[in-house]
């Protein structure tokens, strides 16, 4: 995944002022509060390429349905606050008739057919993802808020790519697990969030095809209308009716969805407070499970590092994605000889980031995905500042409307602050020093959570000590937020269990029975 | 009450006192209790401890301190640690033979033959000790200038409720593959045939198995494993040995913290898994399920 800008060319959607910067100038030449001079020239990406229905049904036995009492929700453009369309409200009833269609597909057609018939399938939808890939990138920039820059960059192209690299495994199952026949689990019932709305449909939907299960998935509530687009595409694809299923509604649906007794896997990503319900609620049932759960991940900057690549990975790692992102780097842990330096980088590099319309092209920060979500990281950095951290805030102007949040920096921040404690799941930085690397792998690993962390020093030894003693799934050296299909991905500890990505994101999905 | 004998004498034997486990100790339960354990047929064998929830607690304690130490070994260490244990239960094969001879009622024949599995099972565990990160590990070639590569590490204190029927092969089948990959572990035994798995501490106090790399809790089941399920600092639990009307209570306990849980098998039932079976009683699935992966980036470039 790429850094969000790693120039600092002019072009933002909002005027930017100077940070406070002590009454000296910065490295624009400018002092505290002065207005950048210099004007940025909006760049839309068009609309055009999509569009949005007035209503969407479910989908379900290949068919788009309404919900059994005609309920329907509304999905909105968080950037405007505008309706974009009515989506049906899913009842346990559908919940039931989605699950039967996948279990009927599953013992009647997907399951009977050869590896390299459901290869090709996916090869198709890994090229049909391609070939819709802007209308992609749009839709998913207009319901969930992201900058068009990162659907269209990473969302996107990493979608498709998921579904080829899994394409291939759909006929090799036989070489992947040395001395084991790899079975199909039945049905997977699926439940993803919305700060990765297409790409965790992705996660899911690919491994779980190619093994020869079929799926019923819940896409988040504020953000359907990607998995609804994508519905139309296993149309063009010609995939038998009832291989995916979508169903959309509140949580309490994906709560029926993996509880229900024909379900064989439940695959959930998101909170670990929902995570943690899921796993009671199918205490006992004998269904595999893998989470995908929270994180407070430490992005440790060593004295030695190389600080202008290390200040692109900061930004990167915590305001990629509005920060809405389970990864991301939200504790910057940094060595006391060079946190003053380094600060004050970040605050110079957070002086250009562009906030505003997730569909204009220099867009850098977007809007928050809800309200819900907005008034969450209103009320935890107020509780920061209420502690006794120092907030810093670049003095970008936001839109009069939509969900917006500043890029904030914390400093002075205690291990024992909410900030420090809770994901926040927001565009929040909280910096915390550290004076020997022993030190800095203690208050790294001083959390429940253990998804991923980031290690930025010159010294390859220390690198590979640090990453032994990380307690994490994913530790980015020198680098941070990157992903790719072979690459498992997934937490220790409360951060979930069972990998996505890779063999391992492919064996969630399989029994292996003695050959 | 008979104790365990070696060939017939007329001289009084000195019986032996069946203690807990725990940090490379021998205590009695702080609580004071102990349990009468008898054999199938209901016959008296001996008083076991019977632990409280503060023992357990220790046990954590105890488990949590040596899992490092125990992880950082190389792997070729803990494979050869491993390979220790299957020495020392060669030289108390006898003693082993008679106590799950007594334990499960089994003629001396068939006792034998379940001792040689549990020997050779700490054997076949042993050779992994430095394959899994190459069988389970990965080098992935991702579209990017990144060197990728995921590495197998062990999850950290795990919780075994042992096997019930299978007092000392179930458990030791349950047991090597949870140890071979670095984890700690707390165990708690058969609780109605437990007195083998206190002769298997004693084993493990004279090998090279670091004191609270492996702790050995004898009691109640009703007792422990609620406490053993919902400890925050256990990171996963086997819940093999768990009866049938506890497993649900014992996954929504262990789902506060997250932790992994490993299950029997569905339709396999714990008296009647054949634990001589190789090719099903010993599986590196057995081992993976109490690992985890982790996956580390770094760019290439000059």
């Amino acid at each position: 995944m790429t850094a969000m800008a790693t120039e600092t060319k002019p072009g933002a959607a909002v005027p930017a002022t100077v940070p406070k910067n002590g009454g000296a100038p910065n490295s624009w030449g400018l002092g505290d509060g002065q207005a950048i001079p210099w004007e940025y020239a909006p760049a839309p990406e068009s609309r055009e390429i999509v569009t949005i229905r007035e209503r969407y049904g479910l989908f379900v036995g290949g068919k788009d349905v309404a919900s059994s009492d005609g309920l329907t929700f509304t999905t909105i453009d968080p950037s405007t606050e505008e309706p974009l369309a009515e989506i049906a409200r899913a009842t346990e009833a559908d919940v039931d008739t989605a699950v039967r269609a996948a279990r009927q597909a599953q013992s009647k057609s997907w399951g009977k057919l050869p590896g390299r018939e459901r290869a090709k399938y996916l090869f198709r939808i890994a090229r049909l993802l391609q070939e819709r890939s802007r209308e992609f990138a749009v839709l998913e920039s207009i319901d969930s808020g992201k900058p068009i820059k990162e659907s269209r960059d990473v969302d996107v192209p990493l979608a498709a790519a998921h579904f080829w690299y899994y394409a291939g495994w759909a006929d090799k199952l036989d070489y992947a697990f040395p001395g084991r026949v790899a079975k199909p689990l039945g049905v997977a019932a699926q439940v993803i969030p919305w700060n990765f709305p297409l790409l965790m449909l992705a996660w899911k939907i690919a491994p779980a095809l190619a093994a020869g299960n079929t799926v019923v998935l819940k896409p988040a509530s504020t953000t359907p209308l990607t998995a609804l687009l994508f519905a139309d595409l296993c149309r063009q694809a010609d995939l038998p009716p009832g291989v995916v299923n979508i169903i959309t509604g509140p949580g309490e649906i994906g709560m029926a969805l993996v509880t229900h007794p024909d379900v064989d896997k439940v695959a959930f990503t998101g909170s670990t407070a929902v995570g943690r319900k899921i796993a009671q609620g199918i205490a006992g049932q004998g269904k595999a499970l893998t989470l995908e759960l929270g994180g407070k991940a430490a992005n440790i900057v060593f004295d030695d590092a190389p600080l202008d690549q290390a200040v692109e990975g900061i930004v990167n790692g915590i305001y990629f994605n509005q920060g809405e992102v389970c990864c991301a780097g939200s504790r910057l842990l940094v060595q006391e000889s060079i946190a003053d330096l380094l600060i004050a980088k970040l605050k110079d590099r957070l002086s250009t980031i562009r906030v505003g319309d997730p569909l204009d092209k220099n867009t850098d920060v977007g809007a928050i995905n809800s309200r819900a979500q907005l008034d969450k990281i209103t009320e935890l950095v107020a509780a920061g500042v209420a502690e006794g951290a120092e907030l810093y805030q670049p003095a970008c102007e936001l839109p009069g409307r939509g969900f917006f949040f500043r890029p904030t920096l914390f400093t002075n921040v205690a291990q024992s602050y909410r900030i420090a404690r809770e994901e926040i799941f927001g565009p929040v930085l909280s910096t915390i020093t550290f004076r020997t690397p022993e030190e800095a792998i203690e208050k790294a690993n001083n959390t429940p959570y253990g998804l991923s962390a980031g290690i930025w020093t010159d010294k390859g030894s220390r690198i590979l000590m640090m990453v032994k003693r990380m307690k994490a799934g994913v530790v980015w050296a020198n680098t941070f937020n990157k992903f790719d299909p072979t690459s498992p991905f997934g937490g220790y500890k409360e951060s979930g269990y069972g990998r996505e990505g890779g063999l391992p994101g492919l064996q969630a999905y399989l029994r292996l029975e003695d050959r | 009450m008979p104790s365990v004998r070696i060939g017939g004498t007329d001289r009084i034997d000195v019986r032996k006192t069946y203690k807990l486990y725990i940090g490379g100790a021998f205590p009695r339960s702080e609580s004071g209790r102990t349990y009468l354990v008898t054999n199938p047929k209901g016959e008296e064998l001996a008083n076991a401890s019977r632990a409280s929830r503060k023992d357990l607690r220790d046990a954590v304690r105890a488990a949590r301190k040596a899992f490092e130490p125990w992880a950082a070994r190389t792997a070729m260490n803990r494979g050869q640690v491993l390979y220790r244990v299957a020495e020392l239960m060669e030289g108390r094969r006898d003693q082993f033979v008679a106590e799950v001879a007594a334990a499960e009622g089994l003629s001396s024949r068939r006792a034998g033959t379940l001792v040689d599995h549990a020997i050779d099972r700490w054997v076949w565990y042993a050779g992994w000790a430095d394959k899994i990160a190459q069988v389970l590990g990965s080098s992935n070639p991702v579209a990017a200038p990144y060197f990728n590569s995921t590495i197998p590490e062990p999850t950290g204190v795990v919780g075994l409720v042992a096997p019930e029927s299978s007092s000392l092969l179930g458990l030791v089948s349950r047991l090597a593959p949870i140890l071979v990959s670095g984890n700690a572990v707390v165990v708690l035994a058969s609780e109605s045939r437990p007195l083998p798995s206190v002769t298997l501490g004693e084993v493990l106090a004279t090998s090279d198995v670091p004191g609270g790399v492996i702790n050995l809790l004898t009691g109640l089941k009703k007792e422990l494993v609620p406490v053993l399920a919902a400890h925050v600092d256990v990171d996963a639990v086997d819940t093999w040995g768990v009866a049938a009307d506890q497993q649900v209570a014992v996954e929504v306990s262990a789902a506060e913290s997250i932790k992994r849980i490993a299950r029997r098998p569905k339709g396999i039932s714990d008296g009647a898994f054949d634990w001589t079976d190789d090719r099903a009683a010993q599986r590196p699935e057995w081992i993976a399920a109490f690992l985890e992966m982790k996956t580390v980036w770094h760019p290439i470039g000059a």
